[in-house]
């Protein structure tokens, strides 16, 4: 079927509220800490209190001898697991999660013991107590821009380094050149919910409650690292208090699972808040230089993005931040490269909208500036670089309506009346300003089984690997699946978070939705066929199904991709520093919208995290210690209700007719492009650049005035 | 002899007495959670920073993760579980799930118990530090968008759902319009 099919049911399109939401305001939905065992025994992780070295001794005696203690393991008693592998995304595994497989200690915070107890509180205080010595060895873990040990690296099939035509002679025949360095600093995930795994060995198979962004993934690398089939593990996740790239698998699901072999019962392990930290993964600061090189009309000969991150000693990971200048203008010459340097730190990972966030804000920033420079509005900069084909990969594009999302957006956020001068717009004390930035990014799917049952009674189950972390999901594919079987969606049982349900893609990379969406209705065409024949449903029922690996990857190669245009209005206060957003628009072409409800509280829950970025997001590393300064929720701020305005998001018709339901994702595209717009606002209020995150208060009040 | 290490406490939650022998560091919020299977409140950072273990404590809104339960000791805890009569929600939990006040739904118990709060102090007339008359005699203020987010904002969301909270909170205190 396509999106333009009319059916007698059109669930998909119109608003519905949460299938589960009544759980979740109740109180009733229970997340992965929740789920009651007989017998259940309590593991409280302990972290490294230096950041190199290597353990000499564990000194387990007295807290063994602590009330309700039942075992402490660490490197010297705890069984191998394996690490030779590869994962479902075709790497190797971060061998951060194979916890207490040797006494080397590779960053702050790593796990060197787990106590277990029977309650909470004796194995936290058993955990407290346990003393560890090391044989300390000297760190290093200052990262910046300049670091001599950095080296290019390729990422997820994208290459280090791209060069198209002759960059340095495009920029020195160009009328205007801005050549500037950006820098976003260390973010965290920090989902609501601390990570937590309940975990039993049930006759030998592993049993695992567990929160993550796909059960599928942690089955296979549990799997891998126990030596066990993949039927003999299970991972259920019903519910997830969110994820952002942050819920793979992790010390706490490995350490439990050791635990409960080790002691013969169930046992749970959840990270507090300040392990999560040191434990799951984070953003990357990195450090960018974008040189842009264009003729007096703004047309651009040349652009040059190059990025660096840090990655861990033991695993390598990309920001791929210059990616997003691969695919975003027009020019006769570009260059790219994305580079790591390895230090004694945590190996961060992915986190909503990776590489385009922190490499939106550099292209976008100084796609404003070289307006600035040329005397050209933003927006029609940005018009008259829009590429016909993939700058760098020459591919067609998909389908490509960026120019009207800035049409759209600009005409409702009022930017014809706009005064380009900066600095000259004033309420009382407080400088005005407006900023936009153009929003970008993948749009993909990926292999994905599901199965898909007529019940007798004439409703239907759906039974798929699918996990909803608060993306809406779950109701999603309710609507889809009900269009597709032509029924009402109260007549559908949607069963996500079971890897029982067979492989799936995880919810990623704004692909879950569409890649679970696409194996549904495949395996609707399906039982439909076994169905047309009339024949009665049996008390069993029929159960047709798919897999989607032949068809997701049976695409031609184009530059397939969501657009959006951020507008942001911002007051700045001369006297504190204080950046206030207080107006966000983004409109956005991101396939068709399959629920209007939640699709919009995915985009501006995005733009939000843009905000976030922007004024507060930055973890602080010491230096001497090679740990966190303020690991918590107090050190590390994240948008509260006072710091977020009135934030509209919208979208232009855009089905995508590729996919079967004419998905893209919301996932992460909100992200992309607000702290552009926010920082590029700022210099519209007070004529003063802003090229690193966050723009806090200190960092406005010490800026140098405006030339 | 050892000190004591546990305590017998009754508490009353959602209406019902509950006598619990319990161990002195178990915080309030965990004898919800663990002793009393009431894990609709939420632990979220276990520091009072985050809101998503707020309750009703003798009907004022606390973090539960900040208050040992033998602290508790013949008080009256209201959690998320207890505000619905029925099969019909609470007005906050009616919006909430109508507006899409949520996403994940981990920080939701809290951002609805301390609604439920919010509305309840507004209309006695509690000023907040956005409110610009703070004289007993100017009655309570508007409840605007800026007071509605200034009063939630001991309650942390990471999905990024502040938009419809905000909204949810004003309606079901029937005061959409000062909020838009």
């Amino acid at each position: 079927m396509t999106p333009a099919t009319t059916t007698e049911h059109t669930a998909a399109g119109t608003a519905h509220r949460r299938v589960e939401g009544r759980d979740k305001v109740t109180g009733a939905a229970r997340y992965a800490a929740e789920i009651p065992l007989a017998g259940l025994a309590h593991g409280w992780l302990v972290g490294s209190t230096v950041a190199r070295g290597r353990v000499r001794s564990v000194e387990t005696a007295p807290v063994l001898a602590m009330p309700g203690v039942l075992t402490v393991l660490h490197h010297g008693n705890t069984a191998r697991v394996t690490t030779d592998y590869v994962t479902v995304l075709g790497t190797s595994p971060d061998p951060t999660a194979a916890v207490f497989q040797h006494d080397q200690v590779q960053h702050m915070g790593w796990p060197v013991a787990l106590v277990v107890a029977e309650t909470p509180e004796q194995a936290r205080e058993g955990a407290e107590a346990l003393v560890v010595h090391y044989d300390e060895e000297p760190h290093d873990t200052a990262f910046s821009g300049d670091r001599a040990d950095a080296y290019p690296l390729d990422s997820m099939g994208q290459p280090a380094v791209t060069d198209k035509g002759e960059t340095e002679a495009e920029l020195a025949a160009s009328a205007v050149v801005v050549d500037a360095c950006y820098t976003t600093p260390e973010n965290h995930h920090n989902a609501m919910e601390p990570h937590a795994a309940t975990v039993r060995w049930d006759g030998g198979r592993l049993d695992v409650i567990d929160s993550n962004q796909s059960a599928a993934w942690i089955q296979s690398e549990l799997a891998n690292m126990f030596s066990l089939d993949p039927q003999s593990v299970r991972v259920r996740s019903e519910h997830v208090g969110g994820a952002f790239g942050g819920k793979g698998v992790r010390a706490h699901q490995v350490a439990a699972a050791l635990a409960a072999r080790a002691l013969g019962r169930p046992v749970r392990v959840a990270m507090t808040r300040r392990q999560m930290f040191a434990l799951i993964g984070y953003r990357s600061p990195t450090a960018q230089r974008i040189r842009l090189g264009a003729d007096a009309d703004g047309r651009l000969r040349a652009l040059q993005h190059d990025s660096l991150n840090q990655t861990s000693t033991v695993h390598e990971h990309v920001e791929a931040s210059a990616g997003v200048s691969r695919v975003g203008y027009d020019a006769a010459a570009h260059r790219t490269a994305q580079r790591v340097v390895r230090l004694d730190v945590p190996t961060p990972t992915w986190m909503r909208a990776p590489g385009e966030a922190p490499g939106s804000f550099a292209l976008e920033s100084a796609m404003d500036e070289l307006a600035a420079e040329c005397g050209i509005d933003p927006i029609e900069l940005r018009m008259r670089n829009e590429p016909e084909r993939g700058p760098v990969s020459g591919l067609p594009f998909g389908s490509r309506r960026l120019p009207d999302c800035f049409r759209e957006g600009a005409r409702r956020f009022g930017w014809a009346d706009r005064d380009p001068r900066p600095g000259v717009r004033r309420d009382g004390r407080r400088l005005l300003g407006t900023g936009t930035a153009a929003a970008s990014f993948l749009a993909m799917a990926m292999p994905a089984t599901a199965a898909v049952t007529a019940e007798a009674d004439g409703t239907f189950t759906v039974r798929i690997g699918a996990a909803d972390v608060g993306t809406g999901a779950r109701t999603a594919l309710t609507l889809i699946a009900a269009e597709a079987l032509r029924t009402a969606p109260d007549r559908v049982r949607m069963r996500i978070g079971d890897s029982d349900f067979g492989p799936a893609w995880g919810a990623a990379g704004s692909m879950g939705t569409r890649s679970w969406a696409w194996a549904i209705t495949d395996a609707v065409a399906a039982l439909r066929e076994r169905l047309a024949g009339g024949a009665g449903i049996p008390p069993e029922g029929v159960t047709a199904r798919s897999d989607t690996s032949g068809s997701v990857f049976g695409l031609a190669p184009r530059e397939r991709r969501a657009y959006g245009a951020q507008f942001a209005e911002v007051a700045v206060d001369p006297g504190t520093g204080e950046v206030r957003v207080r107006r966000l628009l983004g409109i956005f072409a991101a396939g068709r919208i399959v629920n209007p409800l939640t699709a919009r509280s995915q985009l501006t829950g995005g733009m939000i995290w843009g905000i976030s970025m922007a004024l507060h997001e930055e973890a602080v590393r010491d230096p001497v210690s090679g740990g966190h300064v303020g690991a918590d929720l107090a050190g590390y701020h994240v948008a509260a209700h006072a710091d977020i305005p009135a934030v509209e998001a919208d979208w232009v018709d855009d089905p995508d007719p590729e996919d079967p339901v004419g998905i893209k994702g919301v996932g992460e595209i909100g992200v992309v492009g607000v702290a552009a717009a926010v920082a590029n606002a700022v210099w519209h209020a007070t004529g003063v650049r802003h090229r690193h995150l966050p723009l806090r208060p200190d960092r406005v009040l010490t800026a140098p005035p405006a030339a | 002899m050892a000190p004591p290490v546990h305590s017998e406490i009754t508490l009353t939650v959602n209406g019902e007495e509950h006598t619990l022998l319990v161990d002195h560091r178990t915080t309030l919020l965990d004898a919800l959670r663990e002793r009393l299977d009431l894990t609709g409140t939420k632990k979220g950072c276990d520091q009072g920073q985050c809101g998503a273990c707020t309750v009703l404590l003798d009907g004022r809104r606390a973090v539960s993760c900040l208050q040992l339960a033998v602290a508790a000791e013949g008080r009256t805890v209201t959690t998320v579980e207890g505000l619905a009569d029925g099969d019909r929600l609470h007005p906050v939990q009616q919006a909430f799930l109508d507006l899409d006040g949520f996403q994940c739904g981990y920080c939701t118990p809290g951002q609805i118990c301390s609604a439920v709060a919010v509305i309840e102090e507004h209309a006695a007339g509690w000023p907040s530090a956005v409110t610009a008359d703070v004289r007993p005699e100017a009655g309570p203020p508007e409840l605007t968008a800026e007071e509605i987010r200034e009063r939630m904002s001991g309650n942390l969301c990471r999905c990024g759902a502040h938009v419809q909270i905000v909204r949810s909170v004003a309606r079901a205190a029937g005061a959409e319009e000062a909020a838009v």
